[in-house]
């Protein structure tokens, strides 16, 4: 067992700290999310940590509230991108032929139209909710990880051992789940660091501009554009997300890129 | 026996209007997905029976859906890209001088953000693991992890609140003199330069230093040239197609960026029409304004690939 380093350590404690955050909000917060407990941007104060917003709510407990919302879209429409892009990967390497094809080129077109557009067109006529947020989220967001994980399998398809199992006469979703996956994981999941961070800036911008999480239900990106009219009198509470999204990408970036260090370590590995 | 420059160029081009056609289709049925239809979503669940026959009879969805697409793709090829629903504007006209707005953001942004990405990528290949190269590479890994509408108001918190520098809306209307207008928009071009910087000079580092490892550069060095001029006469010439690619992308990726960046400066471009009209759910306007985006995507990563084909040394003279 190798040590970690000194930045993954601090990337995985702040990570920790905001998951913990997220998944006690209730417990933690000091006030409800809805509850208006002062008046209209109050400044920072031993009562209110962070002040309170526009309407009079507390912005710490709205920043926590915010945070398991959008910690919670981020990750489930990051498990959904995962799941569904690496199995057509795999699936994609191992059968070839006409299914990669299709696959691939199907991939391709999807990523020719950007994601923010796409994604917008879409809602345009989707109710929006949270469940059709993370469907349409994680969809769009598979084709990337489905290119990495095709690329990765395609490799150890070739290999000797996944031979072997074909000849022994495994079935395909054998060989997928017991000889593909457990070679592939660990590129994927630094890759998973960095799709997580991009759901996190994906669900804010939607949120700002709308058509994301609705009030009153609280997310970073929402609070930023309750609280945006402030800017111009200088009262700074829109800019606190702004400080949450920055810590929570860059600690997650820091553990992304001691997990592929490893990785690439252990690929040339027997010597160092 | 043609040229191989100019078969690449026609499939490479061939192969962009292909994909520009299917995703003309893509966007077409991204708003037809609905279990139900676009007439019942746009009214609601409370809407009478009149109203939705009315509104399916405008939007034409008593025809199989294969045939609006066509009609709709047609009459957009002509021009017309129909009528608003919400204010029954004709959207061409309404889009016209909108897209004028978002390209001159989009240009003010590119001239400054590609030379700056550049020299900066120049200058951390110069100093490699330095710390200048440090200081660049840790200023732009900041800006990369935060929203641009974040930046956008963090910009505006800092320049246009704290420090009257600039004006914090970005209103533009015509009549307006060029410098008043540059003057006026300076902050959201401020943002999409930062957005796109980040990207743009770490893909420029990495191109540089991936021809750094050449033997000729090698051999420049061991000439005891010195290391700026061996960047500038012999690494950056061999990565001018790699660079034009990474600008490419970037610009394309600035396409996307301005949606944002115009909603937070009220800035009267497409990307604000597009989100007006997605929170009305004015499915025209979507389609319309989607069509034009992907069209620009597209068209920009088309000419990247182009680009590089004509400044490959190697294609140029055919065996």
């Amino acid at each position: 067992m190798t040590r970690i380093p000194l930045s993954a350590l601090i990337g995985l404690f702040f990570t920790g700290v905001y998951f913990f955050t997220a998944v006690f909000a209730g417990l933690i917060a000091p006030y409800g999310v809805a509850d208006i407990v002062g008046g209209v941007w109050e400044p920072a104060s031993s009562q209110f940590l962070l002040g309170t917003d526009s309407i009079g709510r507390d912005l710490l407990s709205r920043m926590i509230y915010g945070g398991r919302t959008t910690i919670l879209i981020a990750t489930a429409a990051t498990l959904l991108s995962f799941v569904t892009g690496s199995l057509l990967g795999f699936t994609a390497a191992v059968v070839g032929g006409w299914v990669d094809q299709l696959l691939s080129r199907g991939v391709d077109l999807v990523m020719a139209i950007p994601t923010l557009i796409f994604a917008l067109i879409v809602l345009s006529v989707m109710p929006v909710s949270i469940p059709v947020l993370i469907l349409v989220m994680g969809l769009l967001d598979a084709t990337r990880v489905f290119r990495l994980s095709r690329a990765v399998a395609v490799d150890i398809a070739v290999m000797d051992f996944v031979e072997a199992a074909r000849l022994r006469g495994e079935a395909r979703g054998w060989v997928i789940f017991h000889e593909i996956l457990p070679n592939a994981l660990s590129p994927l999941v630094a890759e998973m660091g960095l799709r997580f961070i991009f759901m996190v800036l994906f669900i804010s911008t939607l949120s700002f501009l709308g058509l994301g999480v609705q009030p009153p239900l609280a997310d970073w990106g929402g609070i930023v554009k309750e609280n945006k009219d402030g800017i111009v009198y200088g009262v700074g509470a829109a800019l606190a997300p702004a400080v949450a999204i920055a810590t929570l990408a860059i600690s997650v970036n820091l553990v992304a890129d001691w997990v592929l260090n490893r990785t690439t370590s252990l690929k040339g590995g027997r010597n160092g | 026996m043609t040229h191989p420059i100019v078969r690449l160029l026609t499939q490479r081009i061939a192969l962009g209007l292909l994909l520009l056609l299917a995703a003309s289709a893509m966007i077409f049925a991204g708003t037809q997905i609905l279990p139900g239809d676009v007439a019942q979503s746009i009214l609601g669940q409370s809407a009478t029976p009149e109203a939705l026959a009315n509104l399916r009879a405008e939007l034409g969805l008593n025809e199989p859906a294969i045939q609006r697409y066509f009609r709709w793709l047609g009459a957009a090829l002509h021009g017309d890209l129909g009528t608003a629903l919400t204010n029954g504007q004709d959207i061409a006209t309404a889009m016209g001088k909108r897209l004028g707005n978002t390209l001159f953001l989009a240009t003010c942004a590119a001239v400054i953000a590609v030379p700056t990405a550049i020299l900066l990528g120049l200058i951390a290949v110069r100093y490699e693991g330095r710390w200048p190269d440090k200081l660049i590479s840790g200023l732009t890994l900041s800006t990369v992890s935060v929203p641009e509408f974040l930046l956008g108001y963090i910009a505006m918190f800092l320049l246009a609140v704290k420090v009257a520098a600039f004006p914090s809306v970005a209103t533009i209307y015509e009549g307006m003199g060029f410098f008043e207008k540059l003057r006026v928009v300076g902050l959201p071009v401020l943002v999409l330069v930062l957005v796109v910087l980040g990207h743009m000079m770490r893909m420029t580092r990495a191109a540089i230093l991936n021809v750094m490892q050449s033997a000729y550069i090698e051999t420049a060095e061991l000439k005891g040239l010195r290391p700026f001029q061996i960047i500038a006469r012999h690494a950056f010439p061999n990565a001018i197609a790699p660079i034009v690619n990474v600008v490419m992308l970037n610009l394309a990726y600035l396409v996307v960026g301005v949606v944002v960046v115009e909603v937070v400066f009220i800035y009267p471009g497409m990307g604000q029409y597009l989100v007006d009209h997605v929170a009305k759910r004015d499915v025209p306007v979507v389609q319309a304004c989607g069509l034009v985006f992907a069209t620009v995507y597209i068209g920009l990563n088309m000419l990247a690939d182009v680009i590089a084909i004509l400044a490959n040394p190697r294609l140029r003279h055919p065996k």
